[in-house]
């Protein structure tokens, strides 16, 4: 029945309901930087550059038990097509604690104590799952700085349009207004298929939320690969020369 | 090179390396069950069971027996701590600098600002101790100092020092190599000393290329007969 209804339904951009945007990644995008990467989800575009691990300062922030993880987020004032005011905002601040939650169960922060170590991500072009990309481009980042993690995550937004499941929203399906409208969930999955951040407003069903999840499962194995593959091509390419 | 490609693999965080139990997990990695994982990016090498991955990225991690070139950061009553880029701090004590100091005069030895050469004689979970007991070590008087990211000081040294040495003859000076990145060149002319920066900029910009060495010899004849002009 499920098959019935995916051929039955049209995505604005006419994707299947389970396909994603063409994705893309890279690491070792900022040169003064200790890691960094660049994720992209079709036009979504985001940028992460690590520092550190480093002491902390001021002093009093220290933690000795273990290290901080510090992210900021930020979308460029380009990235819209309305100009967005730069700097610190509200929604800013809460994508930025929620890349935090969404990275530290993976990072071994227990190693580094009084450090910390700061991720900031650029936004710099936005469709729709800018934290998604800003995510899986902080991962990538923390990775390529060579900092002790258990796995890698990654990151997609499911939604829910009217009654119907799809993978990687854009901006037109976020706007989506028929029926019972649009419900975003952006999703963070280890590989094991572990949960380390689930977001949701709107309305759905427990066992719609399950199907979910589900696909997420799915989906975030196919961004695992492009950021395998990101890694991995970095330092071949290097050997290759 | 072609050598080092089929022996080393690289890995990413959270990537089986081998499965079974006769490996042990060694640096950057962790045994999970029966499987050896990697904790971070890097290239994966095993020798005799033992699994380790070797850092290609991130701030430079302080290691038993490096030489460091650091600045002092700040006076106590038992030394010197010292900032050599790493995510630790590095602590100089009193009892390793050769000669009596008394606890009085420290900053004659060494005052805040001033560079140091220096080995790590150990890295504890609260940080670096070092020692300018040996030969070549000690307080930096003279010359230029320059940073070079840490992953590529390598490349520097080539095999068994083999363009270190190059980069020695050719010019004359005497360089010193810290495996956080920062190289002290002492040579008796200023341009001498810059050369030596020209030729480890090239060394780094190059530094993925086969046969660097012979490169860089041919680079310093044509600098030199450049310079003669």
């Amino acid at each position: 029945m499920t098959k019935e209804k995916s051929t039955a339904f049209k995505r604005p951009d006419g994707r299947k309901v389970d396909e994603m945007r063409k994705m893309s990644a890279k690491v070792g995008i900022v040169p003064n930087a200790d890691g960094s990467a660049m994720f992209s989800f079709g036009d979504t575009i985001a940028i992460a550059a690590v520092y550190g691990p480093r002491k902390m300062h001021p002093q009093h922030s220290q933690n000795p038990e273990k290290g901080t993880l510090r992210c900021n987020y930020s979308m460029l004032s380009f990235s819209v097509s309305d100009r967005i005011k730069p700097g610190p905002s509200r929604r800013g601040m809460e994508i930025s604690k929620i890349t935090e939650w969404a990275l530290e169960p993976v990072l071994m922060l227990y190693k580094y104590p009084n450090m910390v170590i700061d991720v900031h991500i650029n936004i710099l072009q936005a469709n729709a799952s800018t934290r998604c990309a800003g995510i899986n481009a902080a991962a990538l980042a923390l990775a390529h700085a060579g900092v002790p993690m258990r796995e890698m995550v990654s990151s997609v937004s499911i939604g829910k349009l009217d009654k119907q499941l799809v993978v990687d929203l854009n901006k037109d399906e976020e706007d989506w207004e028929e029926g019972e409208g649009a419900t975003d969930i952006p999703i963070t999955l280890t590989q094991d298929g572990m949960l380390t951040h689930l977001q949701l407003d709107g309305k759905i069903t427990s066992k719609e939320l399950k199907e979910a999840i589900e696909l997420a499962k799915k989906a975030t194995k196919d961004i695992y690969e492009v950021q395998k593959k990101a890694l991995k091509d970095s330092l071949n390419e290097e050997e290759d020369k | 090179m072609t050598k080092e490609k089929s022996d080393r693999k690289v890995v990413i965080p959270g990537e089986v390396i081998f499965e079974g139990e006769e490996y042990l997990p060694g640096e950057g990695t962790e045994k999970r069950e029966n499987k050896i994982v990697a904790i971070r990016y890097g290239l994966a090498e095993e020798s005799n069971g033992l699994v380790k991955v070797i850092a290609v990225s991130g701030v430079y991690q302080p290691r038993r027996g490096n030489v460091v070139i650091g600045k002092v950061e700040n006076l106590t009553f038992y030394g010197w701590q010292i900032n050599i880029d790493s995510a630790e701090g590095a602590f100089l004590p009193l009892q390793e600098v050769p000669g009596f100091v008394s606890k009085e005069e420290l900053a004659e030895v060494m005052d805040i600002g001033d560079m140091v050469a220096a080995k790590i004689i150990g890295v504890s979970g609260r940080g670096v101790d070092l020692t300018i007991k040996l030969r070549g070590l000690g307080r930096i008087d003279e010359g230029l100092i320059i940073k070079v990211n840490s992953n590529k000081v390598p490349r520097v040294i080539g095999k068994e020092g083999s363009m270190i040495n190059i980069i020695k003859e050719e010019s004359g000076c005497n360089v010193t190599v810290g495996q956080n990145g920062l190289i002290w060149i002492k040579g008796e002319k200023i341009e001498e000393e810059l050369l030596v920066k020209k030729a480890i900029e090239f060394i780094i910009e190059r530094s993925s290329s086969h046969g660097l060495t012979e490169e860089v010899k041919e680079w310093f004849d044509k600098e030199k007969k450049e310079m003669k002009k």
